[in-house]
């Protein structure tokens, strides 16, 4: 088989993975009722207050700015990057006649996230620095939470190789994702750090349902921080909890 | 003084490095079948605990997105390392938030996920943050998760909000499932549940007490204040905690309700039935028993007829009252909707006080210089008045209004930043003095800075644990024990009465003025 073919094997059971696993958990934490009002206060009184924490806690990750400004400086570097890179990537596999291809092709787009990889390496240092360095770090992690580090800067070094020191057919593999979207296997540019890089991207999609990573879907689903304050106002009741109350209207 | 060693107060919150071990001998009194069974759980230790304790794990997580959630979630970023009163106080690893709900964590991760089962099949779990469930891990538990006293301060610097006290409190709620219940909380609940207070003081010892009460005001002011229970048809129910009608400085804080009322002119009673705000069923994660505890309180404003429910001082009863009580009593539709169901104390005097409601006589507490001790459970799980931050700044308010000489401690220790008495989530306990001490080392530290730098002479607060924790804890680090006061002591002392002698005296001076 060739090295095509293993590889669209490969996306085809990763992409599976990471959608049916990460779809699972979204469904069992939406099912799942929160029955009592548990949000961390001062918190906001309206549902538009509570956007406006989510989105202050999402794009800006407030509250790990009030804990630590190193954490927060290297992993909300971390994250942007990841963001700017992946608009970078949109144009790997979106067909050229697209809509969205103007706004991916944009110079800006392009450039910042080429860039954003210097930012990246630096946050994913920065935090396994941390990681090795501060004793309470250290004592809670685990090899695997060094390994997603080292994973991770494996993904930005192998993708920063291929920007700034050796090139690969760009052209011959955006034919192979854009045939891999209709299901039309097309040969693959076999340079050793490409496949390197699509092979640690594989490996990260599989583990992101089954591990830590999971905290991407999970920060939409906190109570403590997606909950509005208004518990005097609006009784809030959740089914198991109503069934209880089949007794109490008998007692009362 | 003390068989252990009282940490140092610095000038600032100093990081310790961590000290493996230092609290692993700090175990809770296990509750007797005679506290357990009461309640609905065993005796004692079930024998398929390891099965029982999965079981209930996952019932949790089927019933409590918070758990689910916060047990996937966690990236072991270190943010919350360093929050904790009990580990800055101790130095064991085991008390920095991440740890402790790692204790709990990595048995879901061994048992309930596919990286869990895969390398702990492999012989090594401890390569995902898993680990075998067996009995060392569960002591572990009993005694970490005694040692948090679920104040949420970790949740506040948590970027997913993961609180700490949501896993404790689960972690409580397995282990009273397969019998291992923690003595303090569970013959406590016993006595409110089937008393009506955590002291488990009959309905004749709270009138006598009671009684007591109006004569040493009357007495002192000339007035006669009246502290009513039982009594139908009042207006309001107060249902405040049982350590009012007694200890010190609790005491003189129900003085201060009963003046506050006397003054707004409203009728008002206690209830002999629901004679407890205090419920230890939120301390120990059951929602049953919290659910019994709060149907006293609908009870009795039901029997006796009352329009309003206000509650005294006390933290987390005001976290159970304001963000749990409709849910587990409600709706409280047969009360007057035009007030707050329930309303706090402070929220009650300040609105008076705006109003004008208040003849008061600031000078009273010029003997004392202020700084207030926001409660863990008031200032991160509840809230006053109708605006973010209202129960941060509305008690601010109060003691404004009433003394002329206050100070704030520093600001990262105040506010959702304050930090825990050492004695909250059921850990007010002789048996849990060790870490009592320990964990008010930040707390102390802070009202040092203030007593240094600004003669701070006092420290108020407005929840009965955190009163009778500081009266036990101050000692140690050589402040009075009598430097904690409540905030409605000072409104109590400073408010002129109607008709007593200071209100005769200012009246002719006043008018002496004029003339």
């Amino acid at each position: 088989m060739s090295a095509s073919v293993v590889y669209a094997l490969a996306f085809y059971a990763a992409t599976a993975i990471l959608v049916i696993g990460v779809v699972r958990k979204i469904v069992q934490y939406a099912k799942t009722p929160a029955p009592l009002k548990i949000p961390t206060m001062p918190a906001p009184v309206t549902q538009g207050g509570v956007v406006m924490r989510m989105a202050s806690e999402i794009v800006l990750f407030n509250s790990l700015f009030k804990s630590n400004k190193w954490i927060w400086i290297f992993g909300w570097m971390f994250h942007l990057s990841l963001l700017l890179a992946f608009f970078r990537h949109m144009r790997y596999v979106i067909s050229p006649d697209s809509f969205l291809m103007p706004i991916i092709g944009f110079e800006m787009v392009q450039a910042f996230g080429k860039y954003a990889g210097f930012a990246m390496l630096i946050g994913l240092a920065g935090l396994l620095v941390r990681r090795i360095v501060v004793d309470r770090v250290r004592y809670i992690s685990s090899p695997s939470d060094y390994l997603m580090l080292l994973l991770i800067l494996g993904i930005a070094a192998t993708g920063m190789m291929m920007s700034f020191v050796s090139h690969v057919d760009i052209v011959m593999l955006k034919e192979f994702m854009l045939g891999l979207l209709v299901f039309n296997i097309q040969p693959l540019p076999t340079d050793t750090v490409l496949l390197v890089h699509l092979s640690l991207v594989i490996v990260l999609m599989v583990i992101f349902p089954i591990s830590k990573l999971l905290h991407a879907p999970g920060v939409f689903f906190s109570p403590t921080r997606n909950q509005v304050d208004n518990s005097r106002t609006k009784r809030h009741l959740a089914p198991w909890a109503a069934e209880l109350e089949a007794d109490r209207k008998a007692g009362e | 003084m003390a068989d252990f060693e009282i940490p140092e107060l610095n000038e600032y919150t100093v990081i310790p490095k961590l000290k493996e071990g230092t609290m692993a001998h700090s175990s809770p009194f296990i509750a007797k079948a005679k506290f357990q069974e009461p309640l609905g759980f065993p005796g004692e230790l079930v024998d398929n605990w390891e099965e029982a304790v999965l079981t209930k794990m996952d019932d949790l997580r089927s019933r409590y997105r918070g758990f689910q959630v916060f047990l996937d979630s966690c990236v072991k970023c270190g943010a919350c390392t360093d929050k904790c009163h009990y580990y800055l106080g101790t130095k064991d690893p085991k008390n920095m938030p991440v740890a402790r709900q790692d204790l709990l964590r990595k048995v879901y991760r061994r048992y309930r996920t596919f990286a869990g089962k895969f390398f702990g099949a492999l012989g090594i779990p401890g390569f995902v943050g898993a680990a075998d469930l067996n009995k060392e891990v569960l002591d572990d538990w009993y005694s970490y998760f005694h040692q948090c006293s679920q104040c949420r301060r970790c949740s506040v610097f948590c970027p997913y909000g993961i609180d700490t006290a949501e896993i404790s409190m689960a972690a409580r709620d397995i282990m009273d499932t397969i019998g291992m219940g923690q003595k303090y909380c569970n013959e406590i609940i016993g006595k409110a549940q089937t008393i009506g207070n955590n002291l488990g003081l009959p309905q004749p010892a709270l009138v006598d007490t009671l009684e007591g009460l109006e004569e040493e005001v009357e007495e002192d002011t000339g007035v006669a204040v009246k502290f009513p229970i039982d009594q139908k048809g009042a207006d309001i129910l107060l249902i405040t905690p049982s350590a009012d009608f007694f200890a010190e400085p609790h005491v003189d804080g129900l003085i201060g309700y009963a003046k506050v009322f006397h003054e707004a002119g409203v009728s008002w009673t206690m209830s002999s039935h629901a004679s407890e705000a205090a419920n230890f069923g939120m301390f120990i994660g059951s929602y049953d028993n919290m659910r019994k505890l709060s149907l006293r309180i609908r009870k009795a404003a039901l029997d006796l007829g009352v329009k309003r429910i206000v509650f005294g001082e006390c933290g987390h009863a005001w976290r159970v009252a304001y963000s749990f009580l409709n849910t587990l009593a409600g709706p409280f539709d047969f009360l007057d909707q035009n007030y707050p169901i329930p309303q706090h104390i402070c929220e009650f005097t300040y609105d008076l006080i705006q109003k004008g409601g208040l003849k008061l006589d600031k000078s009273e507490n010029d003997h004392m210089t202020l700084t207030f001790h926001d409660s863990c459970n008031v200032a991160r799980a509840s809230n006053m008045g109708n605006k973010p931050g209202g129960q941060i700044d509305i008690p601010r308010a109060v003691i404004k209004a009433v003394c002329n000489n206050y100070v704030d401690m520093p600001a990262d220790t105040i506010g959702e930043a304050t930090f825990c008495c050492g004695g909250g989530g059921g850990l007010l306990t002789d048996d849990l003095m060790e870490v009592r001490v320990k964990g008010a080392q930040p707390r102390m530290e802070a009202y040092k800075s203030v007593v240094d730098n600004h003669g701070v002479t006092n420290l108020a607060a407005i929840c009965a644990i955190c009163k009778a924790q500081f009266t036990k804890v101050l000692p140690y680090y050589n402040f009075g024990m009598t430097d904690i006061v409540s905030v409605h002591q000072l409104v109590g002392d400073a408010i002129i009465l109607t008709g007593s002698e200071d209100d005769v005296d200012n009246d002719a001076s006043n008018n002496s003025n004029e003339q």
